[in-house]
């Protein structure tokens, strides 16, 4: 049972001799509980893949199909319980007015739960955060709290699918391990499905049973997690990515 | 960072800990606190503090202009007009009826503070419904909303109150009115502009994702954030307000006699500037004052919500 | 690389940053001392650690109200903490330069890239304006950029980020000044582009014989690009140990970090995760001082 399947997928921005093209004929599946990830760099068009998923992207032609519904241009509440997202700056995704209650009972009601008040708690100890955090605002948390709060939105209206967009990368090496094992463990207990997108090779490589290599808007490889750590890529590019990932050689020792 | 050394022991208990807490227990907790916090960063600047003293001195003014003013402000006294201040029974002297000044001028804060609240909600409403929704919207709807706002910004904003009055007819309530409707293109301009740049971050993003429609993201998200920049914005365009509503009364477009109308009062004593100076200066002086307050709580305001802005 | 014989080019003893604050004056850097000769020295720490600190306290670069605090901030055995704010911008650019985390907000996006370094070049070396011109582009040629006149003419936002980034270290150099402060230079950029820009300026330091101070929260990367890192933690220095033996680092914090990292050629299931000890901010600072 395939989880999300993708098709001659294109993704532009703009129109006419503006007409940027992010996503080039991206066509990868994954099975329900796998994890993939979506490496490249800025501007590789990972980031838009998730994007044209969620509906956020709206100008994309191709085929989508996520747990078994292909996808038309608008996407319905029904999509919404199925798939969600966590975005990469936490500091930019949780509305600054709002307090971590306002933000998951907002979420919750909008997916019409009731019993919204043991929810909340109990996606906050989901997520490693007591309940006295349920009153703050996003300036009273760390960068690594708030990302917590971000992911319990996420996990608010019981999603079978995750989407990740680089949710680790603006955060500190010590955090960063404390959310990806979250992210983890959440996987384990509840079943998710996972595309993480980063431009981490470690990270993605931990996280990621297969990964797609994206340059430019093509996707140029897609490989197992053995074969990146075996160093068995074939494409050059990411051969090229691995040797970077690797630290810094002085091009005079190289030589 | 390190929170020991935030911490300071000197905070102490009760009430004032309980506000200053960065754990607050319920959503009451939450919001007070935060508003306790905003009013410390607002207490500190002296200024602001001094404007917003005025201002309720203003409103306590105009609360208890029958207690405290000293004579009624519409009884002429022929005999004893135009005194000087100082003169016997009369602080601040008296007009060219013989009216006391001091009288009219503590009736008349009831007026300024009618119009000025008046106006200070219904052009920013205004701005923000049209400003937000043009600014999320985009496409066929922003452009005609925009191109109305221009053309309302075209205009000079006392002619064209002016010219709105003159088809209204005199009189307060249709100052207000054309106050109002030349007022809000500014606002929402601001709003837009904020809407724009609040559309696209990832927050209202992740709203969108939750399934969230326009009406709700526009009212509950975007709001709460324009909100704060048209509060500034109208403290600091007060002064041109009440100088607007003056400017109408000055031209027998606004308040009618008898009413104590600070800029009815200023037009008033234009007859006598050289020989009775005080019966124009002395309104004139309290428009300025007020002004002035409206200004600085503007500024402090600044200071407190947008800290962004204020060049710190 | 650091030879010992040789006199150090910076001296920092016991440095302060201090912020009063609402509730008490927050210190960011507490009491570090610490040298650089001509060498390649790596701060790294986490946010928070006072390692972006300490780099613009040298520079004097501390927003009102912040505070610097020295005992003594020598260069080539000239105090700096004694100077005027006017004899400080002498000193900055001119003998120790700094390059930022991101060119967009230190280039002014309204003057060419060109007219911006031949300034540089000009406000300290009296140089006509054919000289300076030669110069810049002799400099844009050493910092890897393959067509120096288009972007001698270019404006800030034409270019892409590690073209600005080649160009803010062009900028830098060509005052030809003795110490380099890069706060974070490579974090905004993508890893290949990060590799040719620190390759830049491995070389230019090498060559010139420079001493480098490089602040990144990147383990990997002090360890294979520096010499000798500093590790901060909470304002204070907790190790200072030679790059290449980083991965041998004994504080807890420091292992505690290197194995928080996921590595691509050793698979876990789990991360290590760093438990804070609240000792480590009372330890004394270790000095760093060669």
């Amino acid at each position: 049972m395939s989880g999300i399947i993708l098709k001659d997928l294109d993704v532009w921005f703009g129109q006419g001799a503006n007409r940027v093209d992010a996503v080039k004929n991206a066509n990868f599946a994954v099975p329900l509980g796998e994890s993939f990830g979506l490496v490249g760099e800025s501007g590789s068009g990972k980031s838009t893949i998730l994007r044209a998923i969620t509906g956020l992207a709206e100008t994309w032609s191709g085929t989508i199909i996520i747990d078994g519904k292909t996808l038309g241009h608008k996407r319905d509440s029904e999509f919404y319980k199925t798939v969600q997202m966590v975005f990469q700056d936490p500091y930019a995704s949780l509305h600054p007015r709002h307090t971590v209650d306002q933000v998951l009972s907002e979420t919750l009601s909008l997916h019409g739960f009731d019993d919204i008040e043991n929810r909340i708690d109990k996606l906050l100890l989901d997520v490693g955060l007591g309940p006295s955090f349920r009153f703050r605002y996003p300036h009273q948390l760390s960068g690594g709290q708030r990302q917590r709060v971000a992911i319990a939105r996420a996990l608010a209206p019981e999603p079978r699918i995750l989407l990740l967009d680089e949710p680790t990368s603006a955060l500190d090496v010590s955090v960063q391990a404390e959310i990806l094992n979250l992210l983890t463990d959440l996987r384990a207990q509840r079943g998710l499905t996972f595309l993480m997108v980063s431009h981490d090779l470690s990270v993605v490589s931990h996280m990621c049973s297969r990964m797609a290599v994206m340059q430019n808007g093509y996707i140029v490889e897609i490989l197992s997690v053995e074969d990146m750590r075996g160093q068995n890529a074939s494409h050059p590019y990411t051969r090229h990515l691995l040797a970077s990932s690797l630290g810094f050689t002085s091009s005079e020792a190289a030589q | 960072m390190s929170q020991t050394d935030l911490a300071a022991p000197t905070q102490g208990t009760g009430w004032r800990a309980w506000l200053l807490s960065d754990t607050p227990t319920s959503r009451r907790h939450a919001k007070v606190a935060s508003l306790y916090q905003s009013w410390l960063q607002f207490r500190g600047n002296p200024m602001a503090m001094f404007g917003l003293m005025i201002l309720v001195a203003l409103v306590l003014i105009a609360a208890f202009a029958s207690f405290i003013s000293p004579y009624d402000p519409f009884v002429q006294e022929l005999g004893n007009r135009l005194q000087p201040p100082g003169a016997e029974g009369h602080i601040l002297g008296t007009d060219s009826l013989g009216r006391d000044l001091l009288s009219r001028i503590i009736y008349g804060s009831r007026i300024t503070l009618y119009i000025v609240t008046l106006v200070a909600i219904i052009a920013p409403l205004i701005g923000l419904f049209v400003g937000t929704v043009a600014g999320y919207a985009g496409g066929f709807l922003d452009v005609v909303l925009m191109r109305i706002t221009d053309i309302f910004l075209a205009f000079p904003r006392l002619v064209l109150a002016l010219a709105f009055v003159a088809a209204l007819g005199a009189g307060i309530e249709n100052a207000v009115l054309a106050i109002s409707l030349t007022a809000w293109p500014p606002y929402a301009r601001i709003a837009r502009a904020e809407t724009l740049t609040i559309r696209n971050s990832d927050y209202i993003h992740a709203v969108r994702l939750q399934g969230a429609g326009a009406l709700r993201i526009i009212t509950k998200h975007i709001w709460p954030l324009c909100i704060s920049s048209l509060i500034i914005r109208v403290t600091l365009d007060m002064a041109g307000i009440i100088l607007a509503a003056a400017g109408l009364g000055f031209l027998g477009l606004g308040a009618q006699p008898p009413s104590p109308e600070w800029g009815a009062m200023v037009s008033d004593g234009r007859k006598f500037i050289l020989d009775h100076w005080w019966v124009a200066t002395i309104p004139g002086l309290a428009i300025f004052i007020v002004s002035l307050a409206f200004n600085l709580l503007g500024d402090g305001l600044r200071d407190v919500l947008d800290p962004k802005e204020s060049g710190e | 690389m650091s030879d010992p014989s040789q006199p150090n080019l910076l001296e920092v003893e016991d440095l302060w940053v201090r912020f009063p604050t609402r509730s008490g004056v927050f210190d960011a850097v507490r009491g570090i001392s610490f040298s650089l000769g001509k060498e390649r020295l790596g701060i790294v720490g986490e946010s928070g650690s006072g390692k972006s600190m300490t780099g613009r306290a040298i520079l004097r670069l501390i927003r009102k109200p912040g505070r610097v605090e020295a005992k003594r901030i020598s260069l080539e055995g000239r105090d700096l903490m004694p100077l005027s704010e006017k004899e400080m911008r002498a000193v900055r650019g001119y003998q120790i330069s700094m390059i930022m985390q991101d060119p967009k907000f230190s280039l002014n996006p309204v003057l060419k890239v060109g007219q911006q370094i031949m300034e540089a070049y000009q406000v300290h070396t009296k140089g006509s304006n054919a000289e300076a011109r030669q110069k810049t582009l002799d400099m844009l040629e050493a910092v890897a950029i393959r067509d120096p006149e288009r972007v001698f003419n270019a404006y800030p936002h034409e270019m892409s980020g590690g073209m600005g980034q080649r160009v803010m270290i062009a900028m830098m150099m060509i005052p030809d000044p003795k110490i380099l402060i890069a706060d974070e230079p490579t974090s905004a950029l993508d890893v290949s582009v990060q590799t040719q820009v620190l390759d830049i300026m491995d070389k230019l330091v090498r060559e010139r014989g420079m001493g480098l101070i490089f602040i990144s929260h990147d383990l990997n990367l002090v360890a294979s690009f520096c010499d000798r890192v500093l590790i901060m933690y909470g304002g204070r220095i907790v190790e200072v140990c030679d790059a290449d033996k980083l991965h041998e680092a004994k504080h807890p914090y420091t292992r505690g970090l290197l194995n928080s990292l996921p590595q691509l050629d050793k698979p876990c299931d789990k991360l290590e995760v760093l438990k804070r000890d609240p000792a480590w901010r009372d330890e004394p600072s270790v000095s760093g001082v060669l």
